[in-house]
């Protein structure tokens, strides 16, 4: 269901209920067909609602390109623009307006705890305006650093972008990250000055920032409260002025490029894509430009938010089409789609995720094996940014090596196996695809490769048998108010950032760019950076390749055996301190046990660490009389039933515990 | 004392058909419940396991029931009675001075019998006495007395967050366990079926009848009951089973609760050993333990009991306080052995959840106890207590010129044992189940649900589980092992005829590791700790437990066709 609003000035109000029974029971948001009184009127030919027909459809070829707007809104996280989004959907009638409609868009449990948006979702907004019926493609995106790579996918399929900054917070690093990505994409970016209503709002700042950061007049910004919905309509009067429609010809073969892809359990990949050229429509042969595969399409449509079937999607427009895909992998992120038997050019590939940071995943129990591997590849269905590697370990058993592409994706798949699949799992710290270039001749004939990615640290192939090891290195933007910038720079100097640049993009805000490791921000520096400028500074990063790097195996020992678990690939500079905390993390795992026990962080043969867990000297129940012996026979067989799961090293038992504690990622401070 | 004896007399009087005269009450209130129960229900007095009326056993078919179920369901009664008194009477038990003294109280049989026989109990080398009776049939029994109440506001025993300070069970009342089982037992009980003889003579008289060998009145403070309870019940216990006139009657006693008099009077009424609940020689970790006596008034009840109970009187000491240091506890164990008897327990706290203690701790108010230092005075304090001439016969106790508590080695030694009282357990083979399965029971924790449930059903049990074999092997081991001489084969062959110790840990490679380390011996005696062994035993028990496992399931295996 939808209804069609315009309102404005110029603006006459169509409103058009259109009705979906099933709509209404799923998405409780949404007002169920009704009329809205007076102000209610029919629309074009298409009275549909109230019809016992669930299946009729919109026309969409009344949407010519040139009513089209395709856009993105991109933000920092917490600017408000899924807020924004919610009320531009109010706004043209697509949901109704109630004290509900909260990330309408953010569709996942975890987005809407996070407040973030992981997957991109797309709506199809009508909006009457001027006596034109405009078809305006909303294409919500994430917000976060990891997920840049949804971002430049939903980009591609759009003309312009509103580029929300908080009118308190101003510019944050992830501002700047996503203007550059739209800037480069040459698309029309309009600045939307969010949250004025609040106290200490300053947005005459924020639009100095926009200027001197972005070299966008001030004038070009939008001042808007999207909470309570002050000046949103200029919003959609910018979008259709600004932002051009999308090129492209109804009469040209099909030439469709997928953005996205979700699936469904029941009817398996639902592609969204953007139609360049032609059009498509049910019970059409379509080909894969990257598998070549045909497919019959079963069903097309436009999302407003939910699938809305349609006869057709005609040439600029954005909907999605279901075609017996059984696997993401089938609809991959930047293929094109075209008629069977009218091949044509396919629109330049996307570049593919490239996992950041890579992290172990295992079951708690193995018993659990089968179950968590099969949401696994529910889940990466919906995500194909994740690859996945299958793994064991000694303590662990069998699992998987996941590659993320960063820490928040890392965590948000947790949580999403989590939540929606009800599957609890140990995951290991991250780390990050290492090089190494090779030198040994063996080695070279054994990889068929002279630069080798070093995935796994069990892999890590020996000093002598290398010309250099690489890491990966990205670019950082820091923005932050300029009273820690002393902290922050000897933050970053410790994480072996090398400043690039500095800049005030106002008289009290500070950008820096930094060069780092990206091992040395993978796991706590987010975390460091905000809690040492009690939250006002902003990180975001782009990937910047590789560096030369002195990087060394870190072997941890215990009473002299190499635990494999353990084994850690670390920078040089840093191997004393890593190895002093997984030293101590292991101390304070490890049961004293009835001999001493050594824990030893070793380069090769030189021990850089140690800590001693000392032998158990009492050990013993004090009291035991008869009311204590159920109590504490119950006891010391769930304490011997434990005993059996422990992985052994040496003659140690060390309980899985104790590596879950070492090898965790450690929670947020 | 008077009034508050009428008024409990009234309260229980179902049980007290004719008014006596004022003097006999007591005892007769005491007594008249259990007899009239026998009288009215000679056959089937009610299956003391169920825990519910729903639930009750079916009476004639099971006739060989009756003994141990009569003995339970008549202390579960007594043990009534004896909340009863503690909730109505308390003023009469702590303020009368005649009722310490005991003026109007006429000894009765068992009572009259021991004072004569009250001797000093020198348990035989193997630790504990073995009365004539064949195993099966003997028992200890365990009365566990409830200090609850105050429901009336007035409080004349300390508060329960008191007691509890480190003891989150210390709020209850129980009996000791007595030891019965076996076909003996049985038929014993359907000849004594047969003869319809009164129940309460018949227990007594036949030679299947069970032996008590030991009452334990434990709980915490005992002692603050009245002299009349206690005698009452042991009455009662024998009149149901044989209870030997030497059997080792045990006292908890807390020092503030226990003036000279009321010792005595303890004594008078049949107990021979008295266990004091000192804790601490220093006032200030008296306090921290909750306690309401002072290191002084410790040592003075500690007098006054040797010179009642000479040689058997025991002391406990705790270690591993909150901030406690080796150094002063040690002079508290030193200066202990210039006081005490010949019976020592050594308790290392241990913080409960829901103790005072444990929230303080928690809090960051005390310091969490070191177990390092713990470990350094248990080690060290064994050592002093065996320069003076003790023996560690167990983990925590420590008694010279064989002291030893009868009635806790038959725990260790896996024997049979009954508890009364709320949260009791106990441990036999009740009469009438198939096989020997032992069953583990458990009488309901909270005292007033515990009185209930005894009004009610006429007794107090709330849970039985049948203890598998393995399961009482398991126990046999882990109990055994607490004591210095372990389990000697012949011990285990009582229980595991089939397979011998060294069947079971012979060919372990982890065990032979224990024995290599010297932590553990398996020899011509049998399976034991070494002296390093016994404070780690909980250790040792998780390599030794899963293989006694191990070839117990071998043997089932072997013994299954085509299993």
């Amino acid at each position: 269901m939808w209804l069609l609003a315009g309102r404005g000035p110029r603006c006459g109000r169509a409103l058009v209920p259109w009705a979906s029974g099933a709509a209404c029971l799923g998405l409780p948001w949404l007002r169920c067909p009704a009329t809205r009184g007076s102000t209610a009127e029919p629309w074009a030919p298409a009275r549909l609602y109230g019809s016992g027909d669930r299946k009729e459809k919109i026309d969409m070829s009344r949407f010519p390109a040139e009513n089209i707007r395709n856009f993105s809104v991109i933000a920092h996280v917490d600017h408000g623009k899924s807020t924004l989004a919610d009320r531009l959907l109010e706004l043209t009638g697509t949901i109704d307006k109630t004290k509900n409609n909260k990330q309408v868009l953010d569709k996942l449990q975890v987005e809407r705890e996070r407040g973030i948006t992981v997957k991109a979702q797309t709506a199809s907004l009508f909006y009457n305006c001027e006596g034109k019926q405009y078809l305006l493609n909303l294409i919500d995106t994430p917000g976060h650093v990891d997920f840049s790579y949804e971002v430049s996918r939903s980009l591609s399929a759009c003309q312009g972008v509103l580029l929300v900054v908080d009118a308190n917070e101003g510019i944050q690093a992830q501002t700047v990250a996503n203007f550059f990505l739209a800037f480069e994409a040459q698309l029309s970016v309009i600045p939307v000055i969010n949250k004025i209503d609040l106290k200490n709002a300053d947005p005459e700042r924020v639009e100095k920032q926009i200027e001197k950061a972005f070299d966008i007049p001030s004038d070009e910004c939008i001042k808007i409260s999207a909470k309570l919905g002050t000046n949103v309509e200029s919003v959609l009067q910018a979008v259709i002025e600004r932002i051009p429609p999308p090129q492209g010809h109804c009469k040209n073969p099909l030439r469709a490029l997928v953005f996205d892809s979700t699936f469904d359990q029941y009817r398996g990949v639902i592609a969204n894509i953007a139609l360049f050229d032609g059009v498509v429509s049910k019970g059409d042969k379509i080909v894969s430009a990257h598998t070549q595969k045909i497919y019959e399409v079963n069903e097309v449509g436009i999302l407003n938010p939910n699938e809305q079937p349609t006869d057709k999607l005609y040439a600029g427009q954005v909907g999605y089409l279901i075609a017996g895909m059984k696997d993401v992998t089938e609809a991959q992120i930047g293929d094109t789609l075209y008629l069977h038997k009218q091949p044509v050019e396919p629109l330049p590939g996307f570049k593919s995720a490239k996992p950041m940071v890579f992290a172990g995943m295992y079951p708690i129990d193995q018993s659990e094996y089968n179950n968590l591997k099969s949401a696994i590849e529910k889940l990466t269905l919906n995500d194909s940014s994740v690859t996945v590697y299958r793994d064991s370990s000694l303590a662990l058993g069998a699992g998987w090596r996941l590659g993320f592409l960063g820490l928040l994706h890392m965590e948000v798949f947790n949580q999403r196996l989590e939540q929606e699949y009800n599957a609890s799992v140990i995951l290991t710290t991250p780390t990050v695809p290492y090089k190494a270039v090779l030198s040994s001749a063996k080695l070279i004939k054994e990889y068929r490769e002279k630069e080798i990615t070093i995935i796994n640290p069990a892999q890590f192939p020996e000093k002598s048998k290398v010309t250099e090891y690489l890491e990966p290195v990205v670019l950082g933007t820091v923005i932050t108010p300029d009273e820690y910038t002393g902290k922050i720079m000897m933050l970053c100097q410790a994480r072996r950032g090398v400043q690039k640049n500095m800049m005030y993009i106002d008289q009290h805000r500070v950008m820096l760019k930094y060069l780092f490791p990206l091992n040395e921000i993978v796991v706590d520096f987010y975390d460091s950076l905000k809690s040492l400028s009690s939250g006002y500074a902003s990180f975001d990063y782009e990937d910047a390749g590789y560096q030369t790097a002195e990087l060394v195996k870190m072997d941890i020992l215990l009473n002299g055996n190499i635990v494999e678990e353990l084994v850690t690939v670390v920078h040089k500079d840093k191997a004393h301190s890593v190895g002093k905390v997984i030293c101590e993390r292991l101390k304070d795992s490890l049961p004293r046990q009835l001999f001493e026990i050594a824990i030893q962080a070793a380069i090769g043969s030189k021990i850089i660490a140690r800590e001693t867990v000392k032998a158990y000297r009492k050990n013993v129940l004090a009291k035991c009389y008869g009311g204590d012996i159920t109590r504490k026979m119950k006891l010391l067989k769930r304490q011997a039933e434990g005993k059996k799961k422990l992985r052994k090293v040496g003659n140690i038992e060390v309980p899985k515990d104790a590596f879950i504690k070492v090898l965790k990622t450690q929670p947020d401070k | 004392m008077g009034h508050g004896t009428h008024r409990v007399l009234k309260g229980t009087d179902g049980v007290c058909p004719t008014p006596a005269p004022e003097e006999d009450r007591q005892e007769v209130a005491v007594r008249t419940p259990v007899s009239s129960r026998w009288r009215r229900r000679p056959e089937a007095p009610g299956s003391p396991g169920t825990s519910s009326s729903k639930g009750r056993c079916p009476r004639v078919t099971q006739p060989f029931l009756l003994p141990l179920s009569a003995l339970v369901a008549h202390l579960a009664r007594l043990a009534e009675l004896f909340v009863s008194w503690a909730r109505l009477g308390l003023g009469f038990l702590l303020a009368a001075p005649n009722a310490m003294t005991l003026p109007r109280f006429r000894p009765r049989g068992w009572v009259a019998a021991t004072k004569a026989a009250q001797r000093r109990h020198q348990a035989e080398a193997a630790g504990g006495p073995r009365g004539p009776a064949p195993r099966s049939q003997r028992a200890a029994l365990y009365v566990h007395v409830s200090v609850g109440g105050g429901a009336r506001g007035t409080r004349p025993w300390r508060s329960r967050a008191q007691v509890a300070a480190y003891d989150p069970v210390n709020s209850r009342v129980v009996f000791s366990r007595p030891q019965m089982s076996g076909r003996t037992a049985r038929s014993a009980a359907v000849t004594a079926t047969s003869t319809s003889t009164s129940p309460a003579a018949w227990t007594r008289r036949r030679s299947g009848a069970v032996w008590v060998e030991s009452v334990f009145f434990g709980g915490g403070t005992p002692s603050l009951a009245s002299p009349h309870t206690v005698a009452a019940v042991l009455e009662a216990v024998a009149q149901a089973t044989h209870l030997p006139t030497d059997a080792e009657v045990t006292l908890e006693a807390n020092p503030t609760s226990s003036p000279g008099t009321r010792l005595a009077a303890f004594g008078t009424a049949g107990v021979n050993r008295l266990s004091i609940g000192l804790q601490s020689l220093d006032d200030a970790e008296l306090r921290l333990l909750g306690r309401t006596h002072s290191a002084s008034d410790a040592l003075r009840t500690l007098a006054e009991a040797r010179h009642l109970f000479p040689g058997r009187v025991s002391v406990d000491l705790m270690l591993g306080l909150p901030a406690q240091q080796v150094g002063p506890w040690l002079g508290q164990l030193q200066e202990l052995l210039c006081h005490c008897d010949d019976h020592i327990s050594l308790y290392q706290l241990s913080l409960e959840r829901g103790t005072a203690l444990f929230a303080q701790v928690h809090q960051g108010a005390l310091p969490a106890p070191d177990p390092e230092l713990a470990a350094e005075m248990y080690q060290k304090g064994r050592a002093v207590l065996q320069e003076a001439g003790f023996r560690q016969y167990e983990v925590s106790n420590f008694a010279r010129k064989g002291a030893l508590s009868t009635h806790n080695w038959n725990y260790w030694q896996c024997g049979q044992y009954l508890g009364v009282g709320p949260g009791a357990h106990g441990r036999f083979l009740p009469q009438g189940t198939r096989g020997h399965t032992r069953e583990a029971r458990i009488q309901t924790l909270e005292p007033d649900n515990w009185m209930k449930e005894v009004k009610l059903f006429g007794h107090g049990t709330r849970k039985r589980v049948p203890l598998g074999e393995l399961e009482l092997l398991e126990e046999v081991l882990a109990m055994g092992l607490r004591t210095d001489l372990g389990i000697t084969h012949q011990h285990w062959e009582e229980f595991e005829p089939q397979l011998t110790l060294w069947d079971v840990f012979g060919t372990s490679k982890e065990v032979k590791e224990l024995l290599e380390q010297g932590l553990l011996l398996l020899d011509h005696r049998g399976l034991r700790c070494s002296w390093e062994g016994l404070a780690v035993l909980d250790s040792l028990l998780l390599t030794l437990l899963p293989q006694l496992q191990e070839a117990w399931q071998q043997r089932t295996r072997a013994l299954v066709p085509g299993g």
